[in-house]
């Protein structure tokens, strides 16, 4: 679409149209893009206003911040984008706290030479996204660096969101005697962003799980107000936010391999592929921890919401001055589960 | 795709564990070598050794590729990236094994080296299609299993004429090894390391067939059972080890036999035959100098061997104080029987190769058995 508009002496091209050096350089030309793209899609008050700030009021209660780059690669895979992975990422930061989102700012880094139409791809997914969440985006930024300095586009979204009344999560609290809760089948983004960038076909198409969790932690919180921890396992996998919360709350764990849910496409793409299901990034899944005796009614809580149907009970926790994460195997052998040494799959998210 | 759950369900093994279990005689000790790091690494991922009574033990071979390359082989293959600014393509198992003053090919990429990861040849020769200016190495190591790849990129680089495209050879063959293994003073005149049997490699034996491990079985009087990957399969394979020593017998069996045949992947055989001939002698980590187990490019070839196009000399390197990997390889020791395992030595900061690749035994140890203090039931 041609936009033409009294304000801009040119027409911008979205459909045929690149990103040059001046659509950075604080002029016409940047701030034409802004409003052609950003603002149109984004379109909310705040947004519209044009300053270089948003200003709201401060809810009551605790406040949460959280903020995260995003650097995939390849931009678009099945089941998203870096668009609306940026905002499920960030809401799901927020989420992790037990928080409610409220605002997302999205900067751009953009690479010259970058086609137009996909970035308003990634922002019209972006605002999509939003949209369904019921978050706004309500400030940004956009850069532009020369070409070969950039890969396409870099976005970087902080979220800001607000903790109810009695909600207090934190990864140190994890106890022995508390349960493990994961929502949903492992392995399903990585293994979607591994057969794009290596034009790995398989029969079944895999889809990224990119989803916004907010909605489900407030289900879950409010059937268990006790909670102890919440985390999604993104880059590293399961493997790797189990050790990081085993870390934070010195205890150990205890998992059941057979309790774990993988997607059998998944399970088969990873044997295919050399990888651990454990270690491969998740973008709509998150890992609970609460008391031993709130366990079967976290677990209905989770799998009464959409996101959280193939929810299960994967392990416990243990005393452990080591704080390994152990898990009885398939056959009933035992293992440890270890953070990840080296990169399983570079930018994943 | 199946077969990914058929071979680890629980009621199977559990049923296999007993009958292990029910006819391994109390009186006497079963030590099986697995050859092969896959199954090294297979054994500690599923937990099978804890499902084996106390005396059936697995000795860890030296058939992980990535670990039984030389120091000084590497240095090679980087200084075709460093001073000859070749693009090396390498598997991503060799970007972390140390080499001298315990520089690894990922940190020399991090200095500036072009050093890429390749999952196959194929990628390599794409890449020297489309960079005509720059000279494209590919990095090749392996067993059997990857030897045929290899020689398939060097055809089709001779055929295309594809003159920036060269192979630095360092494929190593199972038979040899495991010979060396059963000579060595340890197995042969000491015995201080026992080794009753052999579960053999599974997909290098799809290659070379069953039919090359005969002459093991007779020469050393030693079961050799070719094992597949997954954990039931090696299950499987032990018991019909035990019984083959219980039996007094001393046969090659096939337990893969989905996959491998006496006979093997003839066309590959050729195709590597066209392509490679043997190494009088080649230095392997952990076990010296062994005859006629490494492959070099043939003459008709020779304009892709990278060795010559570079002029490399690879000198021999020693290996790091007080690192145990070639004990390790030879089953000799165990990797918490190594003073630097765990302390100095971690897969963040590998000391040797056994520690970084994805199929060393102290790897496996470390990410999958760490937990048992020493003392405690040993694997």
């Amino acid at each position: 679409m041609n936009v033409v508009d009294g304000r801009f002496p040119g027409r911008i091209d979205l459909k045929r149209g690149a990103v040059d050096m001046t659509h950075g350089s604080g002029g016409r030309a940047m701030a034409q893009l802004i409003e052609a793209l950003f603002v149109r899609h984004f379109d909310n008050d705040l947004l519209r206003q044009g300053n270089d700030q948003a200003s709201f009021e401060a809810p009551p209660g605790r406040l949460v911040m959280s903020t995260d780059g995003h650097v995939i690669s390849p931009l678009f895979f099945p089941g998203g984008d870096i668009g609306s992975l940026a905002v499920h990422g960030t809401i799901n930061d927020i989420a992790m706290a037990g928080a409610k989102p409220l605002y997302l700012s999205a900067g751009f880094i953009l690479e010259e030479g970058f086609p137009l139409a996909d970035l308003e791809r990634i922002v019209a997914s972006m605002a999509e996204a939003a949209r369904q969440a019921g978050v706004r985006v309500i400030t940004g930024d956009t850069k532009v660096v020369e070409r070969g300095k950039g890969d396409g586009v870099f976005i970087t979204s902080t979220g800001v969101g607000v903790v109810p009344e009695g909600v207090d999560l934190s990864g140190d609290k994890a106890q022995p005697g508390d349960a493990i809760l994961l929502s949903g089948p492992i392995g399903d983004h990585g293994v979607a962003v591994l057969s794009k960038r290596e034009n790995l076909e398989f029969e079944t198409e895999i889809l990224s799980d990119s989803a916004p969790l907010h909605t489900l932690v407030a289900a879950m919180v409010e059937a268990v107000p006790d909670l102890r921890c919440l985390r999604d396992p993104t880059r590293g996998g399961l493997a790797t936010t189990l050790n990081e919360l085993a870390q934070q709350s010195g205890v150990g764990m205890a998992l059941k391999e057979q309790a774990i849910p993988v997607r059998p496409d998944v399970a088969a793409a990873c044997e295919l592929l050399g990888l651990d299901p454990l270690y491969v990034a998740n973008e709509g899944k998150l890992v609970a921890i609460c008391p031993g005796a709130r366990a079967e009614a976290l677990l209905a809580a989770m799998r009464a919401h959409p996101l959280g149907q193939e929810a299960a009970i994967v392990g416990e926790v243990v005393a452990d001055a080591h704080a390994f994460v152990r898990m009885e195997t398939l056959l009933g052998g035992m293992r440890v589960v270890d953070w990840l040494a080296g990169e399983q799959l570079p930018r994943i998210c | 795709m199946k077969y990914v759950d058929e071979y680890r369900q629980p009621e199977l093994a559990k049923s296999l564990a007993a009958a292990i279990a029910r006819e391994a005689a109390p009186e006497r000790a079963y030590h099986i070598m697995e050859f092969c790091g896959g199954h090294t690494h297979a054994i500690f991922r599923h937990g099978v050794h804890d499902l084996m009574p106390e005396n059936v033990r697995f000795v860890h071979g030296p058939g992980c590729p990535v670990c039984v390359l030389p120091i000084g082989r590497i240095d090679g293959a980087m200084e075709l990236a460093q001073r000859h600014d070749a693009i090396l393509c390498t598997y991503g198992d060799m970007m972390r094994v140390p080499a001298s003053k315990r520089k690894s090919l990922l940190q020399a990429k991090a200095e500036g080296a072009d050093i890429r990861m390749v999952y196959s040849t194929l990628d390599a020769l794409r890449l020297a299609r489309e960079n005509p200016e720059r000279q494209v190495v590919f990095f090749a190591i392996g067993f059997e299993t990857t030897t045929p790849p290899t020689a398939v990129a060097i055809k089709q680089a001779q055929a295309q004429g594809l003159e920036n495209f060269s192979v630095y050879c360092n494929h190593v063959l199972t038979p040899a090894a495991i010979t060396h293994v059963l000579e060595s003073p340890e197995v042969r005149e000491m015995g201080t390391v026992a080794i009753d049997a052999f579960l053999g490699p599974s997909h290098v034996s799809s290659i070379i067939g069953t039919r090359p491990y005969e002459f093991f079985a007779e020469e050393f009087q030693r079961p050799v059972v070719i094992a597949g990957f997954e954990p039931l399969d090696v299950m499987q394979a032990t018991l019909m080890a035990i019984r083959q020593l219980n039996e007094g017998r001393h046969e090659v069996e096939n337990q893969y036999a989905r996959v491998v045949t006496r006979d093997g992947n003839i066309k590959a055989q050729n195709l590597v035959a066209e392509v490679f001939e043997l190494r009088r002698s080649f230095e392997w980590r952990g076990l010296g100098e062994v005859p006629y187990g490494a492959l070099k490019i043939k003459q008709a070839f020779s304009g892709l061997d990278a060795e010559k196009r570079f002029a490399l000399d690879c000198p021999s390197v020693a290996d790091v104080k007080g690192c145990d990997c070639p004990e390790i390889l030879r089953g000799v020791k165990k990797p918490t029987d190594c003073k630097l395992f765990g302390r100095v030595c971690t897969p963040d900061n590998p000391m040797g190769s056994c520690m970084v690749s994805s199929e060393g035994a102290c790897a496996a140890y470390w990410t999958y058995r760490r937990f048992q203090e020493p003392g405690e039931a040993a694997a």
